[in-house]
């Protein structure tokens, strides 16, 4: 695991984020060595969406500091986190439907080259974006598909697509927002092989109900419950916690 | 090539035009590719962007006033094409400035706005010759040649007009304009991906206003005089309408959709002054079931929403 040297990738401390009396986030503070890949569970409602939406600036926090790779983001609108490396997926699929799913994953990866106010090229010539998309087309599962348009997938491909879509910005830290929200069990067997097989470089921070899936991924495991974090270890030292069975595992 | 031979034969036919027939018929064809370039301008933002702009006649009346107010001064190309293209789009990009910030409704409320602020500005100034507008425009001088006759204007006309047209066809197949399209299918994951969408949205819409500022000047310069109606809503409401009935989201679909409306506007006022009744029907009629606009229909989509 991490050496003590290593600095750490993103450091969340003390993130508040209230909704009228309602405290979504009550104080959370996390640490995300590079490499590593950590999985956020807790019942729904304990805050794991807000965490993600505060992290990547769809909602400003309430208070607290987000520091990545050394600078802070704390606030920074959603473009300008992408912009630093941060992608993340959605719980409820969010892609452009009317585009196909290679054009889906070219717009992603042209805006992980920095985007474009090429005016009058033409988009087939500007090759980078365009090899970016294939390969995470292939990387995801869909390279067969690429001429589809994304709002003709089946539920899985959609999902398998959404991925793919935070994938191509070729970002440092991914955030998984429930992979496998309402896929069958093959289905989710092969979206797990497929987040197995996403190169180490890439930082993982999942949100995921499925414990065989957050048992095969991940590093160690933070477990929230109403905005705060319960508890945090390696999967079998959160299995073996009271507290969290208590509030989460004896519930399933 | 099939595609290039049709594009080859239609310019050269609307080239002749002039030739072969008498000055009125040509001068419906001049308005048409006048309306068609400032709809096509409009089609930019709505059907590429899917920004409803209600307030595009303010660069048609920025361009119209710009042109009218040099060219009997200084009667050259500068007056007018290039002031007027720029006056237009600093115009754009103060209006855009605001109204970007928000969306759907609230768009078409903001840009309606100051749109007619500007017909009520310009309605008030006698500088700007108020409710009268400015008479007697001249027409431009081009390479010290007056473009007075109906065939150089008609030339003139279409090598702008044309010029203009090609621009606006590689903008949106440019990297740029399919930023546009994914702004258009979804914002928010445009912006989770990383791009900056108010800046994207804001530089179509001056790029879309300069072209009608361009459309507007043009118009000072076909007509030889402009009001302060080209700033009223209806200015941007026809275009609006030439936008849906061509077809949204085509670029071309604006030549027909001009051409529908101007044509039947000459052919059905001839007959009765409720003309805007049989329009209003036609477009009616066209939205329940063509939707796809003419463009649509032609391409067998007909009542299919995209």
């Amino acid at each position: 695991m991490p050496a003590l040297l290593a600095p750490a990738l993103l450091t969340i401390d003390a993130l508040t984020r209230t909704f009228g009396a309602l405290s979504a986030l009550a104080g959370v503070s996390l640490t995300l060595e590079a490499r590593e890949r950590r999985a956020v569970i807790g019942p729904n409602g304990a805050g794991k969406t807000t965490l993600f939406n505060v992290i990547t600036g769809q909602l400003p926090p309430s208070g607290g500091r987000i520091v990545f790779d050394g600078r802070p983001i704390t606030g920074l609108p959603p473009h300008a986190v992408a912009r630093r490396g941060v992608s993340r997926s959605f719980q409820r699929t969010n892609l452009f439907p009317r585009l196909s799913v290679l054009e889906n994953l070219r717009l992603s990866a042209a805006a992980g080259a920095g985007g474009s106010y090429n005016l009058f090229g033409r988009v087939e010539r500007v090759t980078a974006p365009l090899a970016r998309a294939r390969e995470t087309g292939a990387a995801v599962g869909l390279a067969e598909r690429l001429d589809t348009a994304a709002g003709q997938l089946s539920y899985g491909e959609q999902r398998q697509l959404e991925v793919g879509v935070a994938l191509a910005t070729r970002p440092k830290l991914l955030l998984l927002d429930e992979p496998t929200a309402g896929m069958s069990p093959e289905e989710t067997q092969r979206m797990t092989r497929m987040l197995e097989g996403l190169p180490r470089d890439v930082t993982l921070l999942i949100i995921e109900h499925d414990m065989d899936v957050v048992a095969s991924l991940a590093d160690r495991v933070t477990v929230l419950h109403y905005g705060e974090v319960l508890t945090e270890g390696t999967f079998d030292e959160v299995k073996r916690d009271p507290r969290v069975y208590e509030v989460y595992l004896g519930s399933e | 090539m099939a595609r290039a031979l049709g594009l080859a034969l239609v310019v050269a036919a609307v080239l002749a035009f002039p030739l072969s027939v008498g000055p009125y018929p040509v001068k419906l064809v001049q308005e048409i590719l006048i309306w068609g370039i400032f709809a096509m301008s409009l089609d930019l933002l709505m059907g590429y962007a899917g920004m409803v702009s209600f307030g595009h006649s303010a660069f048609f009346g920025i361009g119209a006033y710009t042109a009218a107010l040099l060219l009997p001064k200084w009667p050259g190309l500068l007056s007018a094409l290039g002031a007027p293209a720029l006056a237009a789009a600093l115009g754009a990009l103060a209006i855009g400035f605001f109204s970007i910030r928000v969306g759907g409704v609230y768009f078409i409320m903001l840009t309606l706005a100051f749109s007619q602020m500007f017909f009520a500005l310009t309605f008030q100034n006698a500088f700007l010759g108020a409710e009268d507008g400015i008479t007697s425009v001249p027409r431009p001088l081009v390479f010290g040649v007056r473009i007075s006759s109906l065939g150089a204007f008609h030339l003139y006309l279409i090598t702008i007009v044309g010029a203009a047209a090609l621009l606006l066809h590689r903008i949106v197949r440019s990297p740029f304009g399919h930023v546009l399209r994914g702004i258009h299918d979804n914002e928010e994951r445009m912006q989770a991906v990383g791009y900056p969408v108010g800046r994207y949205k804001l530089l179509a819409f001056v790029i879309a206003g300069t072209v009608a500022g361009v459309a507007g000047s043009l118009y000072t310069q076909f007509v030889g005089s402009i009001s302060p109606d080209a700033f009223l809503w209806t200015t941007s409401g026809e275009a609006l309408l030439m936008v849906i009935i061509g077809g949204t989201g085509t670029l071309n679909g604006a030549w027909l959709g001009a051409a529908a409306f101007i044509l039947l506007q000459s052919l059905v006022s001839s007959y009765t002054e409720r003309w805007m009744l049989i329009l209003g029907l036609t477009f009616v009629l066209f939205v329940l079931f063509a939707p796809g606009g003419i463009v649509g229909a032609l391409r067998g989509r007909v009542g299919v929403r995209s």
